[in-house]
């Protein structure tokens, strides 16, 4: 093709033909790129881990200042019953010092501003932060740390030191009733 | 040449048919399925009666495993249907403590297998283990029509034959000693949308939702089958059109 | 186009000098190699071989990811496939059925090969490596059945690694190291898994030979003489158009198979899970393997029927030497194209006795069959040679335009 053809004449044959040419090409291609599409399709999430995206828990025997880990989607979802200092520390924080500013009240669910659920990955690589466990360090902050490259977040799980770029996501999750919880 | 190669062809599909005739012992009765043919689509109120039969006659003794209840949508059932549908069911768990407990099904669960284990089920079953009906009309010769003539085969043992203790006589399974007995006869039960319950219907519904659970894609199949064979019909013809044109150059030389 | 070089002409330029790839493909299949310009239809089996080896380890790729060798859960992985996998029926349905269609292709390509010819000299090593790409093809097509770990896959692993057990002392102990254990087990289909992943790019290499091997003395042709250079033609864009039409016709056939059919090649007992305890009442290889399994159950001695089924493709390695012909198309010679067809019928015969249970008549119509497959080989090809008389040859490809061959 990088060749140059040889000379011809114009006729109609020759306009015919490349005609031709170019419609089959073009129309391999599309198809050749269609078909292409089931593989790379088969690599999203299947029927079956769609089905399984939500979770639900009890938040009945968990005590104030302890957390537990709960699955979802196969990642850890922390929920922390925070003690009264610890949310208003979370409260009493100045947003424009915050790295990814936003209140504490748009990260907890209104009147349950106690419970704090928190996807339990960090947002730098994706390592799992310490702080769950009552033995665990909680970082400068009080909330988690994250022992890979030292991301500290605080009680609201807004990250506050560290190469992190944002806060703990909050996953999309409801009350069924006062102490059920359904994530997903 | 070309007709030695027609005449080898043909000899061969008329002795692989032949074959398989062979095989098949009595035959099978056929239905007229609405998923048949090349645009064959599934009848959603048959799959649901079907599920009826399978809920109220094959379950007590069948597992369906490989289907979920959230497959159950395809049926025409809405999400809140499948969910509720799904609570009818209770499957073991372990609560907090750690404590057996049993939670209500969800739509992620599949239909839950009637017997703890293969054993159990044996024993229930002088010895006979009833198999999963998830993949039973792609497992047997004949298919859907297979299953139809099987729930229709029951008939006394012709004379001189000795049934075996516990087994029963069917004209349709290989062997005609089948360890199941008759299940399905006229006004088994009592349709939800009124259709008259004969052995047949029954018969019919039940081998189209089996057939659903064992290839739930084929509406998609067929589907897709007939966009890619337009796809591939164009392409050849301007191909074979490109094709002659470029060889013409050849014979102008 | 203007005389000055686009800054694309020179990247390109650029490139082609450190790496000349679009050269080397431009002498592969393009402009630069030139093929006879009278191949027929047949001709286009070895493109649509290279295609459905593409299509296989493509959507074998895209299987795997979803797929686990382990007794336990390779059925059900394979019926998540089916059901919950995004496109999951099609990828492994095309897979499925691929295996067969690949085999009709490359079935075709060698019928082509064995009528024209195109095993003489001096395509001796080209023949062999389309033999050992067979071979391959064979290893992997059993391999691959057995994955989905259903009763006819359990119990074809069992029967054919038996084959191993007829060798004299050893047979047993490689049996079980084929095994890795007492049964096919667990071991077995891991391993299994390893290999068909492994071989399918064994094969690509192979045909990398293959197409190197072709290009050496350029491609046979229906008349089976030396193409002169003027009857020479360049492969791009004559073939490669061509070829794209046989691609489109080819397709017409294994997509309506793929979608109104997917199972008609398969056995439904495939459907049932594994039981190492009960083996099915009839249990038959797919239909490509028939021919020498017939061979195989045509012998009533265990060792003699292995050596026969193995020898039934040995036998191809030297056919460059059985043939004492000089002549290599079959048109010219009257009584080889006899034979030739007598005996594709007779792979037919084969095929179906592999199919039937080995007693009565389909036992001795397999003894026969199996009989001829040889003395086709081993007694016509050599002693036909020598006393067929061949029809006069063309002087070139151009001079039989008058009368043209079949």
């Amino acid at each position: 093709m990088a060749n140059t053809a040889p000379v011809h004449h114009a006729g109609d044959g020759e306009t015919r033909r490349d005609f031709l040419l170019h419609s089959t090409i073009a129309f391999g291609a599309v198809g050749g790129a269609m078909a292409v599409w089931p593989l790379i399709h088969s690599m999203n999430p299947a029927a079956d881990t769609l089905a399984l995206s939500t979770t639900e828990f009890s938040l009945a025997s968990l005590q104030e200042g302890q957390a537990i880990t709960v699955v979802w989607r196969g990642k850890p979802v922390f929920v922390r019953y925070r003690t009264q200092a610890e949310i208003d520390a979370a409260r009493n924080v100045t947003l424009t010092e915050l790295v990814d500013p936003a209140p504490d009240a748009d990260r907890v669910k209104k009147d349950k501003d106690k419970y704090l659920v928190l996807v339990g990955v960090c947002t730098h690589l994706g390592c799992i932060p310490l702080g769950n466990k009552p033995m665990d360090p909680r970082g400068d902050f009080g909330g988690w740390f994250c022992p890979c490259h030292g991301s500290h977040y605080d009680t609201s799980g807004r990250i506050r030191k560290g190469p992190a770029p944002a806060n703990l996501a909050v996953p999309p999750y409801q009350f069924l009733d006062d102490t059920t919880v359904r994530i997903g | 040449m070309k007709k030695i190669v027609l005449a080898a062809a043909a000899a061969f599909t008329l002795t692989s048919t032949a074959a398989l005739a062979a095989e098949a012992g009595p035959e099978l009765l056929k239905r007229q399925w609405t998923f048949d043919g090349a645009t064959g689509k599934f009848d959603k109120l048959q799959l649901q009666r079907g599920l009826q039969v399978y809920r109220e006659v094959c379950a007590s003794c069948h597992s369906l495993k490989y289907v979920a209840f959230r497959n159950l949508t395809a049926l025409g059932y809405s999400e809140d249907q499948v969910k509720a549908l799904a609570a009818e069911y209770e499957f073991k768990a372990i609560d907090e403590e750690g404590s057996d407990v049993t939670r209500k099904g969800t739509p992620a669960d599949h239909f839950p297998n009637p017997y703890p284990n293969d054993n159990f089920a044996r024993a229930s079953n002088n010895g006979a283990l009833p198999p999963d009906l998830s993949l039973m009309t792609k497992a047997r010769v004949g298919g859907p029509n297979y299953v139809y003539s099987l729930m229709q085969g029951y008939e006394d043992p012709p004379p001189g034959t000795e049934l075996l203790a516990g087994m029963n006589y069917n004209k349709y399974f290989p062997g005609h000693q089948i360890g199941m007995p008759k299940q399905i006869s006229d006004d088994q039960v009592t349709y939800a949308d009124g259709t008259k319950a004969s052995a047949e219907q029954i018969s019919a519904d039940i081998s189209a939702f089996l057939h659903w659970a064992a290839e739930p894609k084929l509406e998609a199949r067929h589907a897709t089958g007939f966009r890619v064979m337009i796809y591939v019909l164009i392409f050849t013809i301007l191909a074979y059109l490109l094709k002659r044109k470029i060889w013409a150059r050849l014979e102008k030389k | 186009m203007s005389t000055e070089k686009s800054v694309w002409r020179r990247a390109y330029e650029w490139h082609e000098q450190r790496l000349p790839i679009v050269s080397f493909l431009d002498h592969s299949i393009g402009t630069k190699y030139p093929a006879p310009k009278n191949l027929n239809y047949f001709w286009n089996f070895g493109s649509l071989a290279l295609f459905m080896l593409a299509v296989m380890i493509l959507t074998g790729i895209f299987l795997a990811m979803n797929y686990t060798a382990h007794k336990d859960m390779a059925f059900d992985s394979v019926e998540r496939i089916m059901r919950d996998v995004n496109f999951g029926w099609l990828i492994r349905y095309m897979h499925a059925n691929g295996a067969s269609f690949f085999f009709i292709v490359v079935y075709v390509h060698i019928f082509r090969g064995l009528y024209y010819g195109s095993y003489k000299a001096p395509r001796e090593v080209l023949w062999w490596i389309g033999i050992l790409i067979f071979l391959a093809m064979m290893a992997t097509a059993f391999m691959g059945y057995v994955l989905p770990w259903g009763q006819m896959s359990f119990w074809g692993a069992t029967v054919i690694t038996n084959l191993f057990s007829a060798i004299p002392v050893i047979g047993d102990p490689i049996v079980t190291f084929l095994w890795g254990g007492f049964s096919v087990d667990n071991p077995t289909l891991n391993r299994f898994f390893s290999l068909h992943y492994l071989l399918p790019f064994v094969i690509a290499a192979l045909v990398f030979l293959h197409i190197w091997a072709l290009h050496i003395p350029g491609s046979n042709n229906p008349l089976g003489i030396e193409a002169a250079p003027a009857d020479k033609i360049p492969f791009h864009p004559y073939y490669t158009s061509k070829d794209a039409f046989g691609l489109g016709f080819f397709m017409l056939f294994y997509f309506a198979v793929v979608f109104w059919a997917p199972n008609a090649m398969g056995h439904p007992d495939n459907y049932i899970p594994a039981n190492p305890l009960v083996t099915p009442p009839h249990i038959v290889p797919e239909w490509y393997f028939l021919p020498f399994y017939a061979i195989l159950r045509a012998i009533p001695d265990k060792l003699l029927g292995v050596v026969a089924m193995f020898g039934a493709i040995l036998v191809l390695f030297v056919i460059p030497w059985l043939d004492t012909s000089r002549v290599r198309s079959a048109s010219f010679r009257p009584w080889f194209r006899v034979f030739f067809w007598l005996f594709v019928i007779n792979a037919v015969v084969l095929t179906w006795c592999g199919a039937q249970l080995p007693e009565g008549l389909p036992l001795i119509q397999g003894r026969i069959a199996t009989i001829y497959y040889f003395v086709f080989f081993l007694v016509i090809m050599p002693v036909l040679g020598w006393i067929e008389t061949p029809k006069p040859l063309p002087a070139s490809i151009s001079t039989p335009v008058l009368k043209p061959a079949e």
